[in-house]
């Protein structure tokens, strides 16, 4: 943050100011700490309101182009708005499959048309999108994918379902990967990409209830739903390629993301806040020896994932394994969340073993929301240890089991 | 969703000039050429465990002079550029006396009066050996006051033993802590004793569990200095060098690391068992990929460190980064060299595999400036006080 030159620190200072004049009231209700838990009418609406208000304010899209909703300058302002978003702790902007996946999709691939139609409701919240990847009994292997798609006049006609579809109750579009030709010898070449209404009939959703008591994702049923054909992106059989092409984006804005944070973010700076209301044997839990090593672990490990990022633009310092600080982020940030928040309740002492909705909570159950949703990022997207596999066999060069 | 959720809070500066970038490459070829297995090998049971020719080739290349002013004949790369270099070393279990010598002048560096740095930096960049002598007992963080100094007709007469000074056979000149004039304990003085002062038999080498080290328990009673072998700022130069120890070493564990790495990984592409090379069981695999993740750790925190140290008292971060990257990088060691042993079955039960070079080196590693228990229980200090 330091290198800011002056007109970024001017601009840094005016997003910040504005997130703290516009930050919401507290609704009364709990906020949902990742786009995941997006479980019901009243969040919904608030989230809404709140990602209106910010792309108001020209604080989302920065980098999309005017015509489209966006304000058409350089990237480096919408990271800083997103910098600025993440460190003030203010709610997510809710749209991610949008703002993150489908929208710069549909910049870089897409004709005007789609352009025109899509991009301006994704950035103002009006269109709520979704993804359709992955199946059950698939997990996230999508070569398996099974969800048929048939070319029917000037329809495609869908037969499947999909899984762990974030919003899908409340999204107008999905992204959806189907098979278009079962007959492939490579079977990833029979798969499309499609831009698919949801408001048809023939398709249905069933709310899955997570591991938190919330909601947030369903399970998507397609029956002979009919979709036009021309929702298809790109040629059959180039689906594959689009969707490796829509997961580049998920690094954020400065790939061509809309930006936004999506996620709260919970750093070693919160559990060490909430370490310091507590105590133990009638002394502040921060001075006892055991808690000080283990949290100081955490933060060393905290500070080696930052620096990684950094080392990551130096290649000098990445001779050994080229790849390998790319390939292990997420295994490595969502594993060490996952022991961070758990020990976050360990500290809790008896006050841990309460949940959301009892009076005596810290912090509302904060800590015990954010340990379990984490969940969501060990095992989505690949489990940590799919991803300790692919380590093992791309970055290190060692045989596939 | 998005990869970056980290917060860049506190001081994560990582920078590598070309100049470290060019040092790295050729540290990385000379160390290889100069050091495989088998030349390593051949230094376990050597009285100064290295060769003296290669060390010789290290001065004439001026790594001995990397970290000093060019006022006293060295490059004024700062010790940042030493990382690569000592990185490259460990990599290759290069055995020589340069971390040694480095911390020593260092010591002279920040604490020691001008006419001192003048009598000695330019011959330590010329290859002169310095050695600190400090310990007492086995915590790197306890009182020193072992040695005492006694004022005499004929100078300073000291009194008493250093424990694991490194390279002592080697070295010209001593830096060591000593209780003087009443000094208290947990803040000795600094003084400069020649290895012609010490009595004849003063030095015995100790046995260690790394036989490619060389560390002896030096008696330095008898030895008599004057009030000019003692160094004026010797608190600053104390507090500097255990640190700077503690990155050095950190960059030496963190080259083994990778060493220790490739040699797993090797075994595990080429060993087959019941029918399947044994990389392809995750049970081995999986730990092998936590190696790589903690050495990266390790490798960033030391150049972080590498990036932040310089020519000034080390500041607060500059600990911090030191401290880290010390804690991470040889707890990393011992997790791959103990792993490394392991991985081999019967083999690695045997003197004859390497992994054993390289849990040995852990075993040593972790011990120096500190271990890793040590380093966080300071770091709680500097971060949660």
């Amino acid at each position: 943050m330091s290198q800011d030159n002056p007109s970024q620190a001017e601009f840094r200072a005016q997003v910040a100011a504005w997130m703290q004049d516009n930050r919401p009231a507290d609704p009364g209700f709990l906020l949902p700490q990742t786009f995941m838990e997006v479980g019901s009418e009243r969040v919904l609406e608030f989230l809404r309101e709140w990602q209106h208000k910010v792309w108001s304010a020209g604080y989302l899209g920065m980098a999309w182009p005017k015509e489209y909703g966006g304000q058409g300058m350089s990237r480096d302002f919408q990271r800083i708005a997103d910098e600025e978003m993440k460190r003030l702790q203010v709610p997510i902007c809710f749209n991610v499959i949008g703002l993150g996946w489908a929208g710069p999709l549909i910049l870089d691939n897409g004709s005007d048309y789609e352009k025109e139609k899509y991009l301006k409701g994704i950035l103002n919240a009006d269109d709520i999108w979704c993804q359709g990847f992955s199946e059950p009994n698939h997990g996230s292997d999508l070569g398996s994918i099974q969800t048929r798609a048939e070319r029917d006049g000037d329809d495609y006609l869908i037969n499947g379902s999909k899984i762990w579809t974030t919003m899908g109750n409340f999204a107008k579009y999905m992204i959806l990967l189907a098979r278009t030709d079962a007959q492939v010898e490579r079977r990833y070449n029979g798969l499309s990409f499609f831009l698919a209404p949801m408001h048809r009939d023939g398709i249905t959703t069933q709310p899955i209830q997570k591991i938190t008591g919330e909601y947030g994702f369903t399970e998507t049923f397609f029956t002979d739903a009919r979709i036009p054909a021309n929702c298809i992106m790109g040629e059959e059989g180039q689906g594959w390629r689009i969707a490796m092409q829509t997961l580049q984006y998920e690094r954020g804005a400065e790939a061509g993301a809309a930006g936004g944070i999506s996620i709260l973010s919970i750093v070693m700076d919160d559990l060490l806040r909430m370490a310091a209301e507590i105590e133990r044997e009638g002394e502040p839990l921060l001075q006892d020896p055991v808690t000080r090593d283990n949290l100081i672990k955490f933060m060393i490990e905290e500070k080696a994932l930052q620096l990684a990022e950094k080392r990551i633009e130096i290649p000098a310092l990445c001779r050994d394994y080229p790849n390998s600080i790319a390939l292990s982020g997420k295994l490595r940030s969502t594993e060490f969340f996952r022991r961070m928040r758990q020990y976050a309740l360990t500290l809790q002492g008896a006050q841990g073993s309460l949940y959301v909705g009892d009076q005596e909570t810290i912090g509302g159950g904060f800590w015990q929301r954010a340990y379990l949703n984490n969940f969501s990022t060990t095992i989505g997207g690949g489990t940590s240890q799919v991803q300790a596999n692919i380590i093992g066999e791309h970055v290190l060069g060692l045989p596939k089991d | 969703m998005t990869t970056s959720i980290l917060n860049g809070t506190g001081n994560n500066a990582l920078a590598f000039s070309d100049e470290q970038a060019m040092l790295l490459d050729s540290a990385k070829n000379f160390c290889g050429d100069k050091s495989d297995i088998s030349a390593v090998r051949s230094h376990l049971q050597s009285d100064s465990g290295h060769n003296p020719e290669i060390w010789q080739e290290m001065v004439a290349l001026g790594w001995t002079g990397i970290a000093i002013p060019e006022q006293y004949g060295g490059f004024a790369m700062g010790l940042g550029s030493t990382v690569p270099v000592i990185e490259s070393m460990g990599r290759h279990l290069l055995g020589t006396p340069l971390i040694t010598s480095t911390l020593a002048s260092q010591a002279l560096l920040r604490g020691g009066s001008e006419a001192q740095r003048e009598q000695w930096l330019p011959k330590v960049v010329q290859g002169t050996v310095g050695s600190m002598a400090l310990l007492d007992n086995e915590d790197w963080g306890a009182k020193l006051c072992g040695v005492t100094a006694n004022q005499s007709d004929s100078g300073i007469v000291l009194s008493g033993k250093k424990l694991l000074v490194a390279d002592a056979t080697v070295a010209d000149f001593f830096v060591v802590a000593i209780n003087h004039n009443g000094n208290h304990s947990s803040n000795p003085a600094l003084a400069i004793v020649e290895a012609s002062q010490l009595a004849t038999g003063a030095i015995t080498a100790n046995t260690l569990i790394d036989e490619t080290k060389r560390a002896a328990t030096v008696d330095f009673t008898g030895a008599t200095i004057s009030l000019d072998a003692l160094l004026p700022h010797p608190e600053q130069a104390l507090k500097d060098v255990r640190l700077i120890g503690a990155l050095l070493i950190a960059a030496e564990a963190t080259g083994t690391s990778a060493a220790t790495l490739d040699s797993i990984v090797s075994y595990l592409t080429s060993r087959i068992q019941f029918g399947r090379l044994i990389g392809s069981y995750q049970s081995l695999k999986h730990p092998t990929v936590d190696i790589l993740l903690q050495m990266d750790s390790s490798r960033s925190l030391i150049y972080h460190a590498a990036t932040l140290i310089d020519d000034r008292p080390v500041a607060k971060d500059t600990e911090i980064a030191c401290r880290m990257a010390k804690a991470q990088a040889t707890e990393t060691l011992l997790f791959a060299g103990d792993r490394a042993v392991q991985f081999h079955g019967g083999m690695g039960f045997t003197y004859d595999c390497d992994a054993m070079l390289y849990i040995r080196r852990a075993q040593w590693a972790q011990h120096q400036y500190g271990d890793a228990q040590h380093h966080r229980l300071h770091l709680a200090k500097l971060l949660l006080d």
